[in-house]
């Protein structure tokens, strides 16, 4: 927010020079010169005022150049990593105001040495686990890392008790002779009736 | 009769569940920092930066620590709930003025008044990471021992006012007194 007030103010001084420049007797060759003179001049004042406050918007905290082996594992760690203020997504993606906050802490922490490790405790220390897109295999997320296993092996085992069932169900049983005698007995009367 | 009953209890299991999973705000994401010391801070003072403040001068006091910031727009809303409660007396307000300029906080609390019995200006937000902010409001409740007791993240409603902090403070208040 604060950097959209400084865009807004560089505007307002380039507004101050255009006018400036228009202000200048019109008609008058030379001075019509004059006042194209002050447009490309504060044409070229507010390309370089928003240069400076592009520069801001980057605004690494330190002013040293940046390093590419810092960037490279800032990116990496930051993959991992989760944006509190836009839950879906990484700390690498988001814009969100916080996510660069700590993008910048990372970065800081990368240049003073600190290991990766070292830097996701400090800050699961404040955020919790909820911050790794990662969660850490403990009691508390068994569930959520086995769970899914434990349905499906208990798919299987109905998978398996179901065919296993049906294959009973269709094999062929011989006919005992009582059932044979019954079975004749019922089709010779039906076909008797049929013919009537 | 098994056959239907089976997949009755699966369901009626799931729907359980679901329904805890969609009651649950997700945005509300449990601070580590319950029960552990709040994170030191030594920060200029908002109406007077010449003067600073650190937690470490609450000691021996129950207080509340409430991160808001003019830009914040639940913080208006609770505002004058923060205002009743600090005219209560039953726990002093601390504000930690997050990322904000100090010339808007000012004004604001010009604007709808000032619950706070002093605010620290957090220009950059590094106390701030270190309390896991990570939207404003949020309101911390720190014992004696310099312990957060309760996080409450988003504004204090008066359900949340009532029902948990303002006991729990009582409590640790008599706690405190007959040490």
């Amino acid at each position: 927010m604060i950097n959209s007030l400084r865009y807004l103010s560089v505007f307002r001084v380039s507004a101050v020079v255009f006018s400036n420049g228009h202000r200048s007797n019109p008609g008058d060759a030379d001075e019509a010169e004059g006042g194209l003179f002050k447009i490309l001049l504060s044409v070229v004042l507010i390309c370089s005022a928003a240069i400076v406050v592009s520069a801001q918007l980057r605004r690494p905290v330190s002013n040293d150049p940046p390093d590419p082996a810092v960037e490279q594992r800032l990116a990496k760690l930051s993959q991992e990593l989760r944006c509190l203020v836009c839950q879906n997504e990484t700390l690498a993606d988001s814009r969100a105001d916080l996510a660069e906050d700590l993008r910048d802490e990372i970065r800081t922490q990368i240049r003073a040495g600190k290991s990766d490790q070292e830097i996701i405790g400090f800050l699961t220390q404040r955020y919790g686990d909820f911050i790794l897109y990662r969660p850490p295999v403990r009691p508390k997320t068994y569930l959520l890392w086995f769970g899914p296993f434990v349905l499906l092996l208990a798919g299987l085992a109905l998978l398996f008790r179901y065919v296993k069932r049906r294959r009973d169900m269709i094999e062929e049983q011989p006919l005992s002779k009582a059932d044979r005698a019954q079975v004749e007995k019922l089709l010779s009367s039906a076909s008797r009736k049929e013919i009537v | 009769m098994t056959r239907y009953l089976i997949p009755l209890v699966i369901f009626g299991v799931l729907v359980v569940f679901l329904a805890i999973g969609l009651g649950r705000d997700p945005h509300e994401v449990p601070s580590p920092l319950i029960n552990k010391a709040a994170p030191a801070f030594k920060l200029p003072q908002l109406k007077d930066p010449s003067k600073s403040f650190s937690a470490e001068e609450m000691r021996g006091r129950v207080w509340l620590l409430n991160v808001w910031a003019s830009w914040c727009i639940s913080c208006r809303d609770e505002h004058p709930l923060l205002i009743e409660y600090a005219r209560g007396g039953a726990v002093p307000i601390y504000g930690l003025n997050y990322k904000d300029k100090p010339e808007d906080a000012l004004a604001w609390l010009g604007e709808l008044g000032d619950p706070y019995v002093l605010s620290v200006s957090d220009l950059d937000g590094r106390i701030g990471i270190d309390y896991g902010v990570y939207g404003a409001p949020e309101t911390y409740l720190i014992d004696q021992q310099g312990v957060i007791r309760f996080k409450q993240i988003g504004p204090v409603t008066p359900d949340v006012w009532t029902k948990s902090i303002l006991p729990l403070a009582q409590e640790l208040n008599r706690q405190g007194s007959t040490r």
